[in-house]
């Protein structure tokens, strides 16, 4: 199948190269089809919305470091929202509503699943484009569509939707419980649902590109690892975004046709409501069945990307390849099925409870297994500290503290009392926020030089902004586990409505703090993002000595991706430093890495990888 | 609109700096391709002593972390299951613990140790089953025995067996406030649906059920020590999560069912008052307020209310709204004579319905 297209593919190249057809402004810029501008595309919406998400996180930090105290800022940002400077209660829980929205949807699903693998599938299997463009092309601006909605929102006179990122019903049902359940949450629910489309187009088309157009000799299991993950990831979003969807359309109609899915016996603004017989449970049910596999969706991309960069800067193949690629499918088939640890104590049967006690656990063995094979491969390599390599290694750091603490959440019986306190709060920001942005960084440093037409960005600024974010995150993140251990609730607009929890605020100063000075840290990253754009250094073709397809492609980006034909592939991505037979040199005698499209040479052992 | 025009110029600015900075590109002319932003080998060197710098601060910060930080942990658990809850609590930590301490220094070491020096050679390791079936396996014992010790404890916390004198008290949020509704004489709650809710009758009892005569509703809760208690959940708007930290006991209240979960107070507020660890952290949160107030009085501002004992609360853990962050009950855990000497001073819902007619 794969190589029958692939020779069609290549009888329609030399056809296309003899009349380039001339692009306008906006079929190049804006309504592009071609995946490398379209991953620019996502890369900088995501960044943009990654500096709402993340201004929004900081003006919350500052309201839970000096409770009710008046920010200018406050006025600057939140105008009627901060009468005289102080928070209203209202827009905090807004705010971090938006923030964790903002965050998981907009920057690390579309951000950097939509970028990389917009960039690299086409690019690392050697197609000449995704398999649709056109649907590539929808995808992303119905994507824009939503992030347009959700900025949108922000300016609703009644506030923008402050139930929780989780939206659960009936907080979010009824426009009396609080006045962000009107418009706001309306405009939260259309926005997702375009979301939610533009995703499965997405990976709809990741999932047929990667099965049909790989090039000659290029087989499944020559894969980069971060194709692997793409792929898989795409196939995660296919199965589980739809139920999302469900869940929205049904608390549409809730809200506004009077159905009851979700609602039942309730006494609100003084009166009874007529709904009986839904269950929020339900609604929990439905959110957690796309949310739970959606934090992998968001974790394997950068996983897969800290796998190539770990490898290429290791000078070494990634430590057992198949087991990586065991884990990333053990691990997207068990998402599918843990989804109920975030429901311990919602009220469902406590067998079920044990039942998601035994499938959590197991994850951690893949995902063990995955830190493993990356430590090893760390070993006896000749690392080179490039800024991507210090953000891999990074990602691998938070990865593991992040994920120590699941085995604890994990837990059906301990998370009966750390559940929903700052110590969950701890967790998922080390386990799938810092680390999924981490290998956010470490994917636009590396492969900055294949979006930019050679253009790399500044190391030294690279140094600078990975020094002060590995730092500042865990100075964040880590004390926040033990003022969870305290007891303390998290969605609390101030935890000083009474006494007992005064002796954290200290805690909570120093963290914001922390938190300031990191998301300073990033403006480094986007001062050097945009001026290398401009004026980043041209490096080689290959800067990076690596051995996958898209280093064969030249600098300026062309339609069709190769010039002449698409090169075929002879090897799986990951020989670096193997030596020939006799142990004397390399494979290629001076050159430490053997490119995929280098034929086995005289002098090779051939292994089965 | 003002936002939106001040947007719009932001935009055209925006647009108009990266114009100029095309026609700046333009003007300089291409610069020439060296692999300036390639590591080379003092970049490696400086990392490599980063990383170590790196490693000590986060050793440092989780050791300072559990130093000073672990005395917040909540005291030893006030209820019968919740001690073979820290037992498991305990356990998990080390263990976690034990592994990241591991894990870190490996990673951090190896990034050290084998820095990128012209003229070394990687090692070719490529796979190695023997080794990845170890680490494999160890995870698989490891955590088998953690799943069962856990499903061991949580089947007992939550497939409880009702004592013959165990007390039934029905907990009801609305928002943002906790109600108690006790069983009365019978021990038995009276139906009760939010069609019921009128005037005096907030929690919605049927009138029209005998059970439901002699329940009591309480804006306070009232434990007797050693006495098993079984709640029943009820919601009158939205989800809340009743959550009592001290007890390690936390359950969903959801509206339209009824949600249940049991302990057995054993620590009374008279004792966990006494205790060491509550002395010393009033004595730590007194000084902040104390300190607090003298700066709110200075700035002309009345003074933070005393905190002079503690109380075991119920807080909710479930965003329901604006008031979430103070929506809280004080429990009282006394002795059995205590406890029915206040019960028998509250009025039960047959009489205050008397009474309001």
């Amino acid at each position: 199948m794969s190589a029958h297209s692939t020779a069609l593919d290549h009888a329609h190249d030399d056809h296309h190269d003899h009349h380039d057809h001339h692009q306008t402004f906006i079929s190049k810029y804006i309504f592009s089809t071609d995946h490398k501008m379209i991953s620019k595309q996502y890369l900088i919406t995501g960044l943009i919305m990654g500096i709402i998400g993340i201004a929004m996180s900081i003006l919350f930090r500052l309201q839970l470091a000096w409770p009710e105290k008046s920010f200018t800022v406050f006025e600057i940002f939140l105008g009627k929202w901060a009468p005289e400077g102080v928070m209203d209660p209202s827009i905090y829980l807004s705010l971090v509503t938006i923030h964790g929205t903002i965050m998981v949807f907009f920057v690390l699903t579309a951000g950097l699943s939509g970028t990389f693998s917009n960039l690299l599938i086409p690019l690392q299997i050697g197609a000449r484009d995704m398999a649709s463009g056109f649907l590539n092309m929808v995808s992303y601006w119905l994507f824009f569509l939503s992030a347009f909605i959700m900025c949108c929102s922000l300016f609703v006179e009644s506030g923008p939707a402050a139930a929780g990122w989780t939206i659960y019903p009936p907080l979010s049902a009824l426009p009396n419980s609080i006045p962000a359940a009107g418009a706001g949450m309306t405009l939260w629910l259309v926005s997702m649902a375009i979301f939610i489309a533009s995703s499965l187009l997405g990976s709809l088309n990741y999932v047929v590109t990667v099965i049909n157009l790989r090039t000659k000799g290029m087989s499944m299991t020559r894969l980069p690892l971060t194709i692997w993950a793409f792929f898989v990831t795409a196939i995660i979003g296919i199965v589980s975004f739809p139920v999302l969807l469900s869940a929205a359309l049904l608390l549409i109609m809730d809200r506004s046709f009077g159905t009851s899915f979700f609602l039942s016996d309730i006494y609100i603004g003084g009166e009874v409501l007529h709904n009986s017989g839904g269950s929020p449970v339900l609604f929990e049910h439905l959110f957690w069945f796309l949310g739970h596999p959606e934090v992998y969706i968001v974790l394997l991309p950068a996983l897969g990307i800290s796998s190539e960069v770990i490898a290429t800067n290791s000078r070494k193949p990634i430590f057992g390849y198949r087991a990586m690629i065991a884990s990333i499918l053990a691990i997207a088939f068990l998402s599918t099925i843990v989804w109920g640890h975030h429901m311990f104590i919602s009220g469902m049967n406590p067998f079920l409870g044990s039942v998601f006690t035994f499938t959590t656990l197991l994850i951690a063995i893949p995902s063990a297994v995955k830190a493993f094979n990356y430590i090893t491969t760390l070993w006896k390599g000749n690392l080179q500290f490039n800024p991507a390599m210090l953000f891999s290694i990074g990602l691998v750091s938070t990865f593991i503290t992040g994920g120590l603490t699941g085995i604890i959440l994990g837990d059906s019986t301990l998370d009966i009392n750390v559940h929903d306190t700052y110590f969950v709060v701890a967790h998922f920001h080390l386990v799938m926020g810092i680390s999924a942005l981490y290998g956010l960084f470490a994917g636009v440093y590396h492969w900055f030089p294949k979006m930019f037409e050679g253009k790399m960005m500044s190391k030294n600024l690279g140094y600078v902004h990975f020094w002060v974010t590995a730092i500042g995150s865990y100075a964040v993140f880590f004390p926040m586990h033990f003022i969870g251990m305290a007891g303390l609730p998290r969605r609390y607009y101030s935890n000083t409505a009474f006494p007992y929890f005064d002796d954290l605020a200290d805690v909570n100063v120093l963290i914001t703090i922390a938190a300031i000075v990191t998301a300073a840290a990033q403006l480094v990253f986007l001062y050097n993002f945009i001026s290398s754009i401009f004026y980043g250094k041209k490096g080689e073709k290959n800067p990076w000595k690596s051995n996958t397809l898209e280093w064969t492609t030249e600098h300026e980006h062309i339609h069709g991706n190769w010039v002449g034909e698409i090169p075929s592939v002879y090897r799986w991505p990951y020989d670096y430093s193997k030596l020939n037979e006799d142990e004397t040199d390399y494979v290629i005698p001076g050159q430490d890495y053997v490119p995929q499209t280098v034929p086995l040479q005289v002098n090779e052992e051939e292994m089965n990888h | 609109m003002t936002v939106f025009l001040v947007l719009i110029v932001i935009i055209l600015f925006a647009v108009t700096l990266w114009q100029m900075s095309k026609i700046y590109a333009l003007s300089k002319g291409k610069s020439s391709g060296d692999a300036g932003e390639v590591a080379n080998e003092k970049d490696n060197r400086i990392n490599a002593k980063l990383m170590i710098m790196f490693t000590v601060f986060f050793y440092f910060l989780m050791f300072y972390c559990f130093w000073h930080y672990s005395k917040f942990y909540l005291p030893e658990a006030s209820s019968a299951h919740g001690s073979k809850y820290d037992n498991l609590m305990f356990i998990s930590i080390a263990l976690i613990m034990f592994v990241q301490i591991i894990t870190q220094f490996l990673l951090h070491f190896f990034a050290y140790k084998y820095k990128g020096e012209k003229g070394r050679r990687a090692m070719f390791y490529a796979d190695n089953d023997k080794l990845e079936f170890i680490w494999t396996i160890i995870p698989v014992i490891v955590l088998a025995g953690l799943i069962i010790y856990g499903l061991f404890t949580w089947s007992d916390i939550m497939n409880f067996d009702e004592d013959e004198d165990a007390l039934v008290i029905e907990l009801y949020a609305q928002r943002f406030n906790w109600k108690a509704r006790y069983a009365g004489e019978d021990n038995t709650l009276g139906n009760a649906n939010v069609r019921f809710i009128e005037g005096i009758n907030q929690v919605g009892i049927d009138p029209s059920d005998s059970d439901g005569q002699d329940d009591i509703v309480t804006q306070e809760l009232h434990l007797p020590v050693g006495r098993q208690v079984v709640f029943k959940l009820r919601s009158q708007d939205v989800l809340h999560s009743a959550y009592m930290p001290h007890f390690r006991a936390q359950m969903n209240v959801v509206p339209g069912m009824i949600t249940q979960f049991s302990f057995t107070p054993t620590v009374t507020t008279e004792e966990i008052r006494t205790t060491d660890y509550m002395q010393e952290k009033m004595r730590t949160i007194q000084k902040i307020r104390t300190e607090k107030s003298k700066e709110l009085v200075a700035a002309g501002e009345p003074a933070l209310d005393p905190y002079d004992e503690f109380d075991y609360y119920l807080l909710c853990n479930k965003i329901c709204g604006q008031s979430h962050y103070n929506m809280q009950m004080k429990i009282i855990v006394e002795s059995e004579e205590d406890y029915e000497a206040w019960i028998k001073s509250q009025e039960t819902f047959k009489t205050s319905i008397a009474a309001q007619e």
